[in-house]
Order: C-alpha cells, then structure tokens, then sequence
C-alpha cells in the first residue's frame, strides 16, 4: 500500500529528476576523487612504472621505493619539523588573541563596542601592503624568526567576527547576570562560563589557524632567509615547482634524482606525504569546519 | 530580587557615566588589550609605512628621513606600458574566477539538498570538500603532473581520442583556464557547504505548499530553493567582488613562467617583485596603495548597490 502511494506520486519528470542528480554527484565525486587516487597509486608505483606512464587508476608493480627514499631526506624532515613547530605556536597565538577579542566584543558592557568593531573589521578592507609590512618585520627585528611567521596572522577579523557571533548566538545573557550576582568577574565569567561552553567553535577556530599555517608559504618566503628554518612548503615549492635540487640543501636528493631517474615518482609521494596530516585528520574534524563555515556565513 | 538588583544597577549606569562602566568591567578592557595590540602593531603599523609610496625610500635614512617626490611613482607606474597590462591582467583573471565559481557550488549544493541516500550524500559531500585541504603549492604541482606532455594524466586520456599533446603550462592562453578550473575542483565543496547552510533555513511550510500544488522537483528547485539562497549569493557576490583587484598572490606567483608572463602578471606579484626582489620599495608602495585604494572603493560601492536593490549588505 505505501509503495504504491509513493509511485503515484512520483511522477516522471521527477524520476528524471533522481536520474540525473545521482549522475551529477557521481560525476562530482569521480572527478574530484580521481586525481587524488592517481597521485597516491602512482606514489606506490615502481619508479620505472610511472616514468613510463604506465600508471592509470591502480598501483603498477607496487613498491614502497619512493616512500623509502623520501624518508632519508633531512631536509624534507626538517622542514616538517619547522611547519609543526609553526602550526602548533601560530595556532595557540591565533586561538588566544581570538577568544581575547571576541568576548569582550560580544559583551553589551564593553563601552566603545562599535569603535573596538570597527578597528578590527577594517582590517580585512585595507592594509599597509607588501613593502611596508616586511619594513615592519625587519624593524621589530623579528625578520628571519618564527615570530614573523605566526605573529603577523594572528588577528584575524574573519574569525573573530566567527567567534564573537557564536558567543553571540549562544551563551544566554541570563548567565552572565547570574555569574556577576555571584560576584563572579569578567576574568571569571571567560574561563569559568564561557569557554567550557565554547569547545565546538575553539576547535573550529584551531582548525583555521592549523589549516592557514601548514598549507601557506607567503611568510616564509617574505620572512625567512635561513635553509633550517624554511618549512615544508617552502622546500616542496623548490622540489616540485622550480625544479630545483641543484641548491646546495638538497645535495642529497640531487645526487639520488639524477642517478635513478626516480623524480617523478618522488613528486608524486612528497605531494602524499605534505597533504597527509590534514586529509587523515580531516574526515574527524569535518562537522566542526562545516560548522564554522556555517556560523560565519550566518553573519559575514 | 534577581530583578530588583539588574534594574538597580540599569538605573545606576544611566546615572554614572562613562568611567563608572569602563570601572565596573575594567577586566574585559584588559582582556582586549592583547589583540589591541597585536593588530596596532601588525596591521596598522604598517599603515604608517604607506607613506613611502610618496618618498624616495633608502633604508639607511629612515621612512621618517627620507626625501618626499610626491606621485612620482603613481605617474611612474601610470605611464608605464606595464600598468595598463598588469591591472587588465588582474581584472580578467578574477572576474572569470568570480563568474565560474559561482554556479558549480550552488548546483552542487541543490544535488546534495536533494539527495535521499544519507551514506552517499554524506560521502560526496566528504570527498569534494577534501581538496580545500590541499595547499596552494601541492596544487599548483599537480596541475604541473596532470598538464606534463609527456606523462601528464589529461594529454595521457585525451592522447586516447588521437588529441595531440598540449603543454598547457608552457601556453598563455591556457594559464587562466588552469588556474581558473583547478580553484573551481578545489573550492567547490567548501562553497557548496555555505549554501547548503541557506538551503536548510528554508522553511518547511514552502516545500508543503508546492507539494500541495503539485508542483514538480525541478519546479521547487527553480521557485524556491533557488530564490531563498539569493542573498546568501549576493553576500558572496559583495564578498568576492570587493577583492576583485586582491587576486590572491600564492598561486599566480606559482604558476608563473616565462610563457605566460604576458597575461599572468597580477598586481601583487609585481608589487612583490618589485619591491622585494628589485627592492625598488617606494615604487612597489605607490602600487600596491593604488590597488588598496581601488578596493576599498569597490567593497564600499558594491555594498552599498547591493543594500539598495536587496537588503543585503555587509556592513
């Protein structure tokens, strides 16, 4: 009886409809997912395997060479390294100044509010510029320090109007005016009320900061002058963008790339093993990007 | 008695002033006082250094120190052949970015909406906003693998169908196209998730009365969902416009070369050339404050049409 109501009801020019959107998103999901499955079987294919073409959807002769091979690099490690040193201080920086403009900016006590508003929110309109900020860096004698990579970000007038309207949205005016009867202050009220009720959107916020700072390489190559502080983006444009291995940092690789014709082969594992920490992370963290993009859409 | 305190105290703080309220909640003034800095410092400071872009600029002498030439520069860069080519350049690329990047979200977003089987909603829905994860240089470098002529996965299928093999990196008139697309397949999934968000704030009660109506699925989709995500497109269309002269410098700047030189020479990566390679600083401010201006006045004119004709602006 139910299934013969639904087929009456569903007339043909729906059915069409169905058709074609499961077409839509399969095609969607193949051509999104095809490139990223020809990177990772080709990363687990003998050298030889890829510099012939041979390899179309699937592993051919599989081996962990490159994989090997990329594991000897120190300078690959190192710049690892110095990306996760980057993201994890940038990040805590990033999350810190966030919560500390977006909670007073979400309290109807903060005389000025409009004014505090304003001068955060300019920011994302106009800037000094390319040449003035880098005179900024050189004078605050932070130049060539991690301080110019993970102090310049961390005001971030998008992801403080994120927090503050989550703030906004959803912790009760009620419990402030509770908090305060109880003689509770505003110190108080942050870490006693609000932040324990604001783990999805600090994990949001953490993830933007995280995400921003392992995939960019403009600091650097603004604000870094040393090979041993270079993070990993900087060393993967020079691998795999200019071609570059004849610099002296990556004698090692040089060496090996022109003996064994693996190159291509190691493009395609450094591009796996630069993009893994964030696609194996990702599919845990997914609701919370959605949500963050979500709450800042609401009010942009 | 919990209310007789609040409307006390409301009584109180139209009595006192100013300092009586900045007082009783001096700690959240405190609390600001980080990011206060923090953007004195990193965002305004720099501001102050724009006035280079009137000066000669020698380091040795200072900003404070060195001599003022006025436009100079800004006359400098306008009569310069250069100018007319860099701004086109930039214009082009970013309106045929906007204009692309609007409709694959929004039908990616409608399909998805539309979707009745949850695990392979939730599975298209993961896979096509996994590319946002990829940094610009991994990108970049795969569009190099993909376009190879000789080993290249496109020259490999269309090599299938007897196509010749192209190399689209090494063509000028294939650089937009590429860097165009490949942010399209990188950003689409994250965009789709903004107007999924609009989607789900339809009210019920619209779909009831269509299905009342009899109204097909492809006639919803055009009479309601379509129409009920227009300010949230808007607000993007306001968003992405007023950066249309801030192309994002990352990604041209990787996938510059001497063949596409021509067309993919954007304003920032001249400034940036000029100013930190050539070190020719006051000529690379005067630029880059030209286009700072120009957006500015594009964000607020783009605002202030879209409050006039739809109700919806940023600000």
């Amino acid at each position: 009886m139910e299934r013969k109501k639904t087929k009456i009801k569903q007339p043909t020019s729906d059915r069409v409809f169905d058709v074609v959107n499961w077409i839509i998103l399969t095609f969607a999901m193949l051509v999104v997912l095809y490139p990223l499955v020809y990177i990772l079987s080709c990363s687990f294919s003998a050298p030889r395997a890829v510099t012939a073409g041979r390899v179309w959807l699937y592993p051919v002769e599989f081996s962990t060479y490159g994989y090997e091979t990329v594991l000897g690099f120190s300078n690959i490690w190192r710049g690892y390294g110095n990306s996760l040193l980057y993201m994890v201080v940038g990040t805590a920086i990033g999350v810190v100044t966030t919560v500390a403009a977006a909670y007073p900016l979400s309290r109807k006590e903060l005389r000025g509010r409009k004014a505090f508003n304003v001068i955060f929110f300019f920011t994302m309109l106009f800037n000094g510029g390319i040449v003035p900020t880098y005179l900024l860096i050189q004078n605050l004698n932070i130049y060539d320090t991690m301080w110019a990579i993970v102090l310049p970000g961390s005001v971030s007038a998008w992801n403080i109007i994120v927090m503050r309207t989550f703030f906004e949205g959803n912790i009760p005016v009620d419990l402030y005016e509770a908090a305060e009867l109880d003689g509770c202050g505003d110190f108080g009220i942050l870490f006693r009320i609000v932040l324990p009720l604001s783990g999805a959107i600090l994990a949001v916020i953490s993830l933007f900061f995280a995400v921003w700072l392992w995939n960019s390489y403009y600091s650097a190559l603004m604000y870094l002058a040393s090979d041993d502080k270079y993070p990993l983006q900087i060393i993967l444009r020079q691998i795999l963008i200019m071609n570059d291995t004849s610099n002296k940092m990556f004698s090692d690789i040089d060496a090996l790339v022109r003996k064994q014709g693996v190159k291509d082969v190691l493009k395609f594992v450094l591009i796996v093993v630069s993009s893994l920490p964030l696609l194996v992370a990702y599919p845990f963290v997914q609701k919370y990007f959605v949500k963050g993009v979500m709450v800042g859409s609401v009010k942009g | 008695m919990a209310m007789g305190k609040t409307r006390e105290k409301q009584v109180q703080r139209r009595r006192h002033g100013l300092w009586q309220d900045v007082l009783a909640h001096w700690q959240l003034y405190v609390i600001l006082l980080l990011p206060l800095v923090l953007v004195a410092v990193f965002n305004y400071a720099p501001m102050y250094g724009i006035i280079i872009g009137f000066k000669d600029f020698s380091p040795k002498k200072g900003i404070m120190g060195s001599d003022w030439v006025g436009l100079k520069y800004f006359i400098q860069f306008f009569s310069s052949s250069k100018s007319l080519n860099i701004i086109g350049n930039t214009l082009i690329l970013s309106l045929y970015s906007l204009v692309a990047s609007i409709p694959v979200p929004i039908i990616l977003a409608i399909a998805l909406n539309e979707m009745n089987n949850r695990v392979f909603k939730k599975s298209v829905q993961m896979v096509t906003y996994a590319p946002y994860f990829i940094s610009t240089v991994v990108i970049v470098s795969m569009l190099i693998q993909f376009t190879d002529s000789r080993l290249g996965i496109i020259n490999k299928l269309t090599g299938l169908f007897g196509i010749p093999a192209v190399n689209y990196m090494g063509k000028a008139e294939w650089f937009r196209h590429l860097y165009v697309w490949s942010g399209v397949w990188q950003s689409a999934g994250y965009g789709a998730v903004i107007y999924m968000a609009a989607l789900t704030g339809i009210p019920f009660e619209l779909y009831e009365a269509a299905k009342i109506d009899g109204a097909s699925k492809w006639r919803k989709i055009w009479s309601i969902d379509l129409p009920m995500i227009l300010p949230t497109v808007s607000i993007m269309l306001i968003l992405n416009l007023g950066q249309v002269m801030n192309i994002g410098f990352e990604k041209v700047y990787l996938m510059q070369n001497a063949a596409n030189a021509q067309v993919s020479e954007v304003v920032s990566t001249y400034v940036y050339k000029i100013g930190l390679v050539k070190m020719n600083m006051s000529f690379s401010t005067a630029i880059n404050l030209f286009n700072s201006v120009v957006n500015l006045v594009l964000v607020a004119a783009v605002n202030a049409i879209s409050k006039r004709l739809s109700d919806t602006g940023l600000f």
